[in-house]
């Protein structure tokens, strides 16, 4: 792998230039003065301010509209993260520990692998389906904010459990036998042995399952209520009427938001392997 | 059922192991079973059905949705929706395909690396891959505005109008799509690249093999997991995408994502959508197949 050919170096770098290039030109306009068109008028903090003050917002309505949707967003994000977190590492302890038949492993595997692999416009227009009919139910399916969690950490639960799952793997099976052997019962191992062990595995696999609902829009999308616009919702929908530098600061701060989760979550896997 | 065992240093049995197996097990596989397998097949029921009056579902048995995809209208036989799922099949085939001629270079670059600087490259790449999809879109939009260099490039290369913006149409969709997916590629690329045995590679060159010898018979042999992982997450996406068709790509260039999303949005016609989610849907089963194949060796995550 030593001497590679200068032109891969080359190509390589532009690659990763061409996928910041995006993030770098709305962080530029984030801090234009100007307010319509493309032209540079000078740098500016004010659309980072009103964001968080209505009053020095030349729209105050889209403020508050931006700033109702981020809490919509936080909530989601926390709740569907809690509950996929607590679901998925039980299901990768569960595939990690248990022995299961053949057919039920094949089973369980693919049902692993199935929201990974599903795009989410299919997740998305399954969950409108069903809870139309669900709905006859109870109320908590109308759309709104409990469907979108219920979506969140349908597709959540899979990406937990395999980070767990690996982290399960490179543990290996010694500490559990000798826990066992020195006596512990199983829920004094699972509280005091396994659980401490996965911890690095299970909050990578939350601030993963976390990333993901705030990177999510499809899902949100289509299961949104009137009263529950979520963040990449707004986004979107100000896309639609023409962008407003307010739009980009909004972007750039989510963006460096999914910046330090990456890194935590980077730092806590690879110290932990 | 009296037979003992001892499972990672436990004395049970088969029945105690498997009782308590299904506590762990039980919670994420309902909760799974209810909310996307049950749900996915009452979306292939529904394809079955007719749509009423005000937009309801009514369930009688009907193959007149699939009549429709293939463009048997009520105005007679229409080319438009054949159209747009060849189109779908085409952009994300040409998708697939320049992402993975970019993840190649970078994903060798980044295994060249210093093992200490190693994972800020690579963290580079997955800072795009967690990030929202609605923002890297609209971001092209600016970039493509006629009072950015592209546009003004293109238009002195003859390639584009003076003055006009590069979207929307299908070079910007392709551009929005391959700055999209190329993560989803490079990342499961990156991990069977990690693991090559360049042994191989420099004996092939030793034994004086043309530099196409070296890739196809030493390389991509190698690489073929992370390669095949990479085309499933970007294939089967790319096919249901519909921010980037809807955002870059204009009324006259839509993908199956788009028929899908009009029909839940102004038309409401789920019976309709659910006819065209079938042909995604199968496609996804055949990629959890594949998946399970290759994708147990591959760390995306």
């Amino acid at each position: 792998m030593s001497r590679l050919h200068p032109a891969v170096g080359i190509t390589a770098v532009l690659t990763l230039a061409f996928l910041y290039l995006p993030m770098l030109a709305v962080a530029v306009f984030s801090v234009n003065e100007t307010r319509y068109g493309m032209s540079w008028g000078g740098f500016t903090w004010k659309w980072y301010q009103s964001l968080f003050n209505p009053a020095l917002s030349p729209d105050p309505k889209l403020t508050e509209t931006i700033q109702a949707a981020f809490v919509t967003t936080m909530v989601l994000a926390v709740v569907s993260t809690l509950v996929a977190t607590v679901l998925g590492t039980l299901l990768a302890i569960a595939l990690e520990r248990y022995p299961w038949t053949r057919r039920a492993r094949a089973f369980l595997d693919n049902l692993l692998y199935l929201p990974v692999v599903t795009p989410d416009i299919i997740l998305a227009a399954a969950l409108v389906v069903a809870f139309s009919v669900l709905r006859q139910a109870s109320s908590l399916f109308e759309l709104g904010l409990p469907a979108m969690i219920i979506g969140h950490v349908t597709f959540q639960i899979a990406f937990v459990a395999l980070v767990v799952q690996s982290r399960l793997k490179s543990l290996g099976a010694d500490l559990d036998e000798a826990a066992r052997d020195l006596y512990a019962s199983y829920g004094y191992f699972v509280r005091r042995v396994l659980l401490p062990l996965l911890a690095p595995g299970i909050v990578a696999g939350a601030m993963l399952a976390f990333t993901l609902s705030l990177d999510d829009f499809v899902i949100s999308f289509f299961t949104a209520g009137p009263d529950s616009q979520t963040l990449p919702l707004i986004i979107y929908g100000s896309v639609r009427r023409g962008v407003t530098p307010q739009i980009h600061a909004l972007s750039t701060l989510i963006f460096l938001a999914t910046v330090i989760l990456v890194l935590l979550s980077e730092r806590l896997t690879r110290r932990s392997a | 059922m009296n037979r003992v065992l001892v499972w990672y240093g436990e004395l049970t049995t088969p029945g105690a192991l498997s009782r308590r197996g299904l506590l762990f097990l039980l919670p994420a596989a309902l909760w799974l079973m209810a909310f996307l397998v049950l749900p996915s097949l009452a979306l292939v029921a529904v394809a079955f059905a007719e749509r009423g009056t005000y937009g309801e579902v009514v369930w009688t048995f009907s193959l007149e949705n699939l009549r429709r995809l293939l463009g048997y209208g009520l105005f007679g036989w229409s080319p438009d929706n054949l159209l747009i799922l060849g189109r779908s099949v085409w952009v994300a085939f040409v998708t697939s395909l320049i992402a993975a001629l970019l993840a190649y270079p970078l994903a060798f670059f980044i295994a060249s690396r210093p093992p200490r600087t190693r994972y800020l490259w690579l963290t580079l790449v997955i800072i795009p891959f967690w990030t929202n999809l609605v923002i890297r879109t609209y971001a092209w939009q600016l970039l493509l505005s006629p009072d950015l260099p592209f546009a003004q490039v293109a238009a002195a290369l003859g390639l584009a109008e003076p003055g006009a913006a590069l979207y929307p149409g299908s070079f910007a969709v392709y551009v929005g799509m391959v700055s999209a997916f190329l993560p989803f590629m490079v990342l499961p690329l990156y991990s069977s690249v990690e693991r090559i045995d360049s042994s191989l590679i420099e004996a092939a060159r030793d034994l004086y093999a043309s530099r196409a010898r070296v890739f196809f018979q030493a390389i991509l042999p190698q690489t073929l997991p992370g390669l095949t992982v990479g085309v499933i997450l970007t294939f089967i996406p790319a096919m249901g995408m519909f921010v980037i068709p809807d955002l870059l790509g204009g009324a006259k260039y839509l993908l199956v994502g788009n028929l899908i999303q009009q029909q839940f949005g102004a038309s409401r016609d789920w019976p309709f959508a659910a006819a065209i989610s079938l042909g995604l849907m199968a496609l996804t089963l055949v990629a959890l197949r594949v998946y399970r194949r290759s994708g147990k060796d591959v760390d995306l995550v």
